[in-house]
């Protein structure tokens, strides 16, 4: 009998630890992926952060800046600077004098390089012309095929049929690198530019701004509405068909899938009421329509969750209705809805589809400055990235994911301070 | 309408003698389709305690929230019948329930002082009915009805701290200090003791013998004992009627009802 009992005792427990165990398996397993997924985006940002540049002697000549000699900025801004780059690169080769060879050779430097040394030299309103006619070491991007190169990206054992760097261009490289004429530098441009079509020179700032603009016409629409939308049904309307009607379609619409709150954007602000393409203002509308059944639904379930104790303390020294709700309700409800919102708005960040409807899906190259300026956002930019055919786009998509990500765990990190912070006051 | 209903004993000295601060008339409550109070006639005279008791159920909080109107918050509560207020019936439709509930105050069964600092949420109510003028008035109205609730003494160092920090017993009283604060004419508690320990329940009982000086009060309580020591009226509620209504003494000492006495002897309920 003892030994039974005994025995009985001893599978129960045996059995309480398997059971453990399956619950320590399942998290390892979900951790275990999120950290591969991590991992491996980290592995393949890393070569966004830096851009190889390489040092060219540059004569500023007059003939080709300002052939006038007028020192206009406006005629000089029109110079080709680019032709003065290559001009610098041909000097330092000067043994490579076939024309196809040039070709290859004027590759190893970004097709930008010239158009960003103007931008430079002539930002100021009343720039000194001083630099012409003079020769200068300047530090120029390299092509992006030179720059995936010398991150490794692309390998010299590989067959020179399958490389896109030849071995001609290989041997410049080594030489350029031998010289001290080359250089790996914290790629600050990323965070400063918008898109481009060259990958060393394209950034996220154009969307991460757009997806800023897009957010704050999200939060300044979504929010009162949600708030005032819940508190009319958790507070004032009396239980009817017409409001069960209602919370049942606030419900669904939190459950509809977001490309067909797009395609109401397109017909509705778009076609029907004209507002402008691609704009953060209509991309915000959109998302608003998207996120307001998530604010409804978490402001009423905080409403819910104050105590009927407080309503009727409030009522009883004969607050009205509105001063309860005002003065004591809603501000206990606020962290619960605030929490709501940010998960909301976490989300609206992330969303792609509704968004390509509207036209954000466009190639922009200026940062926008308001909220009616085309303008593309941080999921759509990764889209994009994603579909370009250079490789070294590979590396900004996976930059592009993990600044996306850095700016989701802000916002899902302030809704659990928050919850935190003001859980059960009462 | 204030036809007067009979059949419910009252010592006929009070109705005659003595004019009732509320006089309750033929008072029928309904939650939905179930009738919760059955013709409450009953009046409550002016400075004194009358307290409700009886089995739980029985409608006599039901009946307390009549007084101010708390009810009225519940959708599917239907009310009839007739309660004056100095002789002005409160459901008539010129009545302001708010100006109502600052004449009639509450007091509830869990302390529910607001998560806000003891300061706030005495002049919290006197500020709302724009009974304050600057700040001397806000302090000198904390300070009055913190010493009638017999609080003062215990929070004056700490007025900025939240009124949700104090003891059970201190955050009753914070809360009959918020009733007091707007000055009204009658206090309803409901079950004031119930979550409160035996010396906070002594300290809050004290509390209403002094109180009814200046406050009519009308009590809901569980215990009996606690009726036989603070009131001087009580009734006796029983599935929605009024069994018995008379003075304390003589419902405690000498009850005229069977059911009466079989519930303050404990035989049940």
């Amino acid at each position: 009998m003892t030994n039974l009992r005994a025995a009985h005792i001893k599978k129960r427990y045996a059995a309480e630890r398997r059971f453990k165990m399956y619950g320590l398996l399942a998290i390892m397993f979900a951790l275990g992926f999120l950290a591969i997924m991590l991992v491996t985006i980290t592995f393949r940002a890393l070569p966004a952060f830096s851009q190889t540049y390489v040092k060219v002697d540059i004569e500023f000549s007059e003939n080709v800046i300002d052939p006038d000699g007028a020192r206009e900025k406006v005629q000089i801004a029109k110079a080709d600077f680019q032709k003065i780059v290559r001009d610098g690169i041909y000097a330092l080769f000067p043994e490579v004098t076939n024309r196809k060879e040039k070709r290859k050779l004027k590759k190893l430097i970004s097709s930008e390089a010239g158009y960003h040394i103007a931008r430079v030299l002539l930002a100021d309103d009343q720039p000194d012309f001083e630099f012409i006619g003079t020769k200068q070491s300047v530090w120029v991007k390299s092509s992006d095929d030179i720059d995936s190169f010398i991150k490794g990206l692309i390998r010299r054992d590989v067959d020179e049929s399958r490389r896109r760097v030849n071995d001609q261009q290989i041997g410049w490289v080594d030489q350029l690198m031998a010289d001290g004429r080359i250089e790996k530098r914290f790629n600050w441009d990323f965070f400063k530019f918008g898109d481009s079509r060259s990958p060393e020179d394209a950034g996220i700032r154009g969307a991460v701004v757009g997806s800023f603009f897009t957010l704050i016409i999200t939060l300044l629409l979504s929010f009162p509405l949600g708030v005032l939308a819940a508190v009319y049904l958790e507070e004032y309307s009396k239980p009817s068909k017409m409001t069960a009607f209602i919370e049942v379609n606030i419900n669904n619409l939190a459950a509809v899938p977001s490309i067909v709150f797009g395609l109401l954007g397109l017909a509705l602000f778009l076609n029907f009421f004209g507002m402008p393409r691609s704009a953060p203002l209509v991309g915000g509308m959109v998302l608003s329509l998207m996120t307001l059944p998530t604010i409804i639904i978490t402001t009423r379930a905080a409403l819910k969750s104050v105590p009927p104790s407080i309503r009727e303390a409030a009522l009883g020294i004969g607050a009205s209705k509105m001063q309860t709700v005002l003065h004591h309700v809603l501000p206990l409800a606020m962290p619960g809805a605030l929490t709501g919102a940010i998960i909301g708005m976490a989300r609206a960040l992330g969303e792609t589809a509704p968004l390509l409807m509207i036209g954000m899906v466009a190639f922009i190259v200026d940062v926008p400055t308001g909220f009616t300026d085309p303008s593309t956002v941080l999921p759509v930019q990764i889209y994009i990235w994603a579909d370009s055919p250079e490789r070294a786009f590979e590396a900004k998509m996976s930059a592009a994911i993990l600044v996306l990500l850095f700016f989701l765990v802000i916002m899902n990190a302030i809704a659990v301070l928050l919850r935190r912070r003001y859980e059960r006051r009462w | 309408m204030s036809v007067q209903k009979t059949g419910v004993p009252m010592s006929e000295k009070q109705i005659s003698s003595q004019v009732g601060k509320f006089t309750s008339r033929g008072v029928d409550v309904y939650y939905g389709d179930k009738q919760a109070l059955f013709g409450i006639d009953i009046d409550i005279m002016e400075n004194k305690v009358t307290s409700l008791i009886g089995p739980s159920g029985c409608g006599k909080s039901t009946f307390l929230r009549c007084l101010n109107r708390m009810n009225d918050v519940i959708d599917i509560c239907r009310f009839e019948g007739e309660i004056l207020l100095d002789g002005q019936d409160i459901y008539a439709s010129e009545i302001d329930v708010v100006e109502l509930r600052a004449r009639v105050g509450m007091v509830f069964q869990k302390p529910n002082p607001f998560p806000k600092s003891i300061y706030e949420n005495i002049v919290y109510g006197p500020r709302i009915h724009g009974m304050i003028d600057g700040r001397s008035d806000a302090d000198e109205i904390v300070e009055t009805s913190l010493k009638r609730a017999g609080l003062w003494n215990e929070v004056k160092d700490r007025l900025n701290e939240p009124g949700t920090g104090l003891s059970g017993g201190q955050q009753q009283r914070l809360c009959i200090a918020r009733a007091i604060a707007v000055n009204p004419e009658v206090i309803l508690m409901d079950e004031p003791c119930s979550a409160l320990d035996p010396i906070a329940t002594a300290i809050i009982e004290e509390l209403i013998d002094e109180l009814k000086e200046n406050f009519t009060i009308v009590i809901v309580t569980h215990s009996m004992q606690q009726a036989a020591r603070v009131s001087q009226n009580t009734a006796f509620f029983h599935l929605g009627k009024i069994i018995e209504f008379g003075e304390t003494d003589q419902i405690f000492t000498n009850p005229r009802n069977q059911q009466t006495q079989d519930y303050i002897t404990g035989r049940y309920g």
